[in-house]
């Protein structure tokens, strides 16, 4: 790397630090100072709420449920797009990154639209069925594991691309069958970019609002999730909860994130 | 017959690999697929193994029709270019992997790993991982891996292409040992003649998705069916119209008394390593391009021909020659 002075490497390291602790950093500290502003008082307060602890529980369920599709379904995904050619692959591949580029919102709506119990394709017939998909869990997870679709596929498919087919086929030609091999071969050499995946989906997951709050009605005890019990309780000035329950997830996000940075480097030296 | 190729066809679009191929490959043998790059070798071992399914035509192996098996149960063991070593895993896992998927019992894994290490020279290195042995180790752990399941063919694909020339050769020595030791049928693929005429028993010259000859490294240099396999198992020249080897061509510098010679002027005389090579242009011919002479040093130093003078050549008494 070229040697750049000291000063405008201490500048640059100033400016991203402070870049950061403005618009990161020292809001979330805080709303980390609000929830401890009475002690232990407004977290006990919220946790004793049974709506409250109803809301946690949900986003907790929900988040596992769509971590769980988006893994299995992101891996076969990933392998898809690398392993195998077809008319239309690149579409697909694009069509993959859309939950991003598309606001949150706009997928809720979707999901109305195409799930909800008049006027949709499946709607009517699931309701008959007595499945509920809009204003119920079902939808819920629907919307949450659209939103975080390409987080899987996005880590695992390059890690696929870059480590190619040849173990692959030695293995077949060892004797293994396919899914011996997926499950020796091929599972353990994209374990990290995976583990990583699936901990990025779990954050998102259990902060996403726009969608769920179209798809589920936001019904307070049914469908309400902990990030829309944050924005009700906030707007109805009760703030004390509304800042304990966002502690709450942002602890679990950092918790996260903090995870993924202590793998990475061991993801590094795996290889 | 270990393995029957018959009237095999490969496109790759528009592009034909293999055009109607047909091979016998002997039992125990150790058997050269030799071609310049792209010339299909490399296509014929993987429809060997099933890694590739050909267009038109079968494979047997052992007597059995293998055509429509998957490469999982032909029994065949490769060894890739690239080593295809399994990098999560230590050697001995490696190794063991055929065996742990047939499901044999822990001891007997064990036992037979040790055996394979023991036949590699690995021994020590039995719980590291392949990325912290050397291309040569890799590559050796690649053959015990494959040897492990007992398969009926051994196939290799320019096994040693990745590794440098000091290696390379003494793998290739190596390898020689090993299936004198361990004489399964074996066939690998390589460009590089002289690994071919070093370590086969059989060569089969592949070019442009074609067979151009089949026959032991004697036959192929010392009658070679048409000028491409002539020039690709060694150096070739041309004089009067036809192809010599450098190394038949006697030197005078007079016009030797009752023979015909073609006059030249020595263009450039290089000296390289014990080998001295003179390039002659022919008088009646200036623009031809220039016949080549190998000489060895003391050859030379009796002959005196330097850059400049007017020396005379004929092919050898004997000598191969094949018409243009």
């Amino acid at each position: 790397m070229a040697r750049t002075s000291p000063w405008v490497r201490r500048t640059l390291r100033v400016v991203v630090v402070a870049y950061l602790v403005l618009l990161v950093g020292w809001p979330v500290s805080l709303v980390v100072r609000a929830t401890f502003a009475d002690g232990l008082t407004a977290l006990s307060g919220a946790l004793s709420d049974p709506t409250v602890a109803f809301s946690l529980r949900l986003t907790v369920a929900v988040a596992l449920q769509a971590t769980l599709l988006n893994t299995v379904f992101g891996v076969g995904i990933s392998l898809l797009l690398v392993r195998t050619d077809f008319r239309g692959k690149r579409l697909l591949s694009a069509l993959i990154d859309l939950p991003l580029s598309v606001s949150p919102v706009v997928v809720g709506l979707a999901i109305v639209l195409a799930y909800g119990p008049r006027g949709s394709w499946f709607g009517p017939w699931l309701a008959e069925h007595g499945v509920d998909v809009v204003f119920a869990p079902a939808g819920i997870v629907l919307a949450t594991a659209f939103v975080s679709l390409p987080l899987v596929v996005r880590e695992v498919v390059p890690v696929l691309e870059e480590i190619g087919t040849d173990e692959v086929q030695a293995a077949r030609s060892l004797g293994a069958s396919s899914l011996q091999t997926f499950w020796r071969i091929t599972l353990p050499s994209i374990r990290w970019a995976l583990v990583y995946g699936v901990v990025l989906t779990l954050a998102r997951s259990l902060g996403e609002f726009g969608a769920v709050k179209i798809v589920s009605g936001n019904l307070e005890g049914r469908t309400q999730t902990a990030t829309l019990l944050v924005e009700q309780r906030y707007h109805d000035f009760d703030h004390a909860t509304a800042y304990a329950v966002a502690f709450l997830l942002a602890a679990v996000s950092v918790a996260c994130i903090t995870l993924v940075t202590y793998l990475r480097p061991a993801h590094g030296a795996d290889r | 017959m270990s393995i029957e190729v018959r009237h095999v066809t490969k496109r790759f679009g528009d592009f034909v690999a293999l055009d109607d191929v047909s091979v016998s490959i002997p039992t125990g043998q150790l058997t050269a697929l030799l071609g310049p790059s792209g010339g299909g070798k490399s296509t014929l071992l993987r429809i060997i193994a099933g890694l590739e399914t050909a267009d038109t035509g079968s494979v047997s192996i052992e007597g059995r029709d293998a055509t429509h098996e998957p490469a999982q149960k032909r029994n065949v063991g490769f060894v890739f270019q690239h080593y295809a070593a399994f990098k999560h895993m230590s050697v001995a896992k490696n190794v063991a992997f055929g065996l742990e998927i047939r499901k044999t019992p822990k001891d007997e894994v064990r036992e037979r790993v040790d055996e394979l290490l023991r036949l590699v020279h690995l021994e020590q290195f039995a719980d590291r991982k392949p990325s912290q042995l050397s291309g040569g180790q890799r590559q050796r752990m690649a053959l015990a891996r494959a040897l492990a399941v007992r398969p009926s063919v051994l196939l290799l694909d320019e096994p040693f292409g990745a590794l440098d020339a000091q290696v390379r050769k003494e793998l290739r020595d190596w390898l020689r040992h090993l299936h004198d030791e361990v004489p399964v049928t074996t066939v690998f693929v390589t460009h590089d003649q002289e690994e071919a005429l070093e370590v086969a028993d059989e060569i089969v010259v592949v070019n442009e998705g074609r067979i151009e000859q089949v026959g032991t490294p004697d036959d192929l240099y010392d009658a070679p069916a048409n000028p491409f396999v002539m020039g690709f198992l060694g150096p070739v020249t041309a004089l009067g119209g036809r192809l010599v080897r450098p190394h038949d061509v006697h030197v005078f510098t007079e016009p030797p008394a009752g023979l015909a010679a073609t006059e030249g002027r020595v263009v450039r005389a290089l000296r390289v390593g014990f080998e001295v090579r003179l390039d002659v242009a022919p008088v009646h011919a200036p623009d031809a391009p220039p016949t080549t002479v190998t000489l060895t040093r003391a050859e030379s130093r009796t002959l005196g021909a330097e850059a400049g003078s007017s020396v005379w050549l004929r092919p050898a008494p004997n000598a191969l020659t094949l018409a243009v």
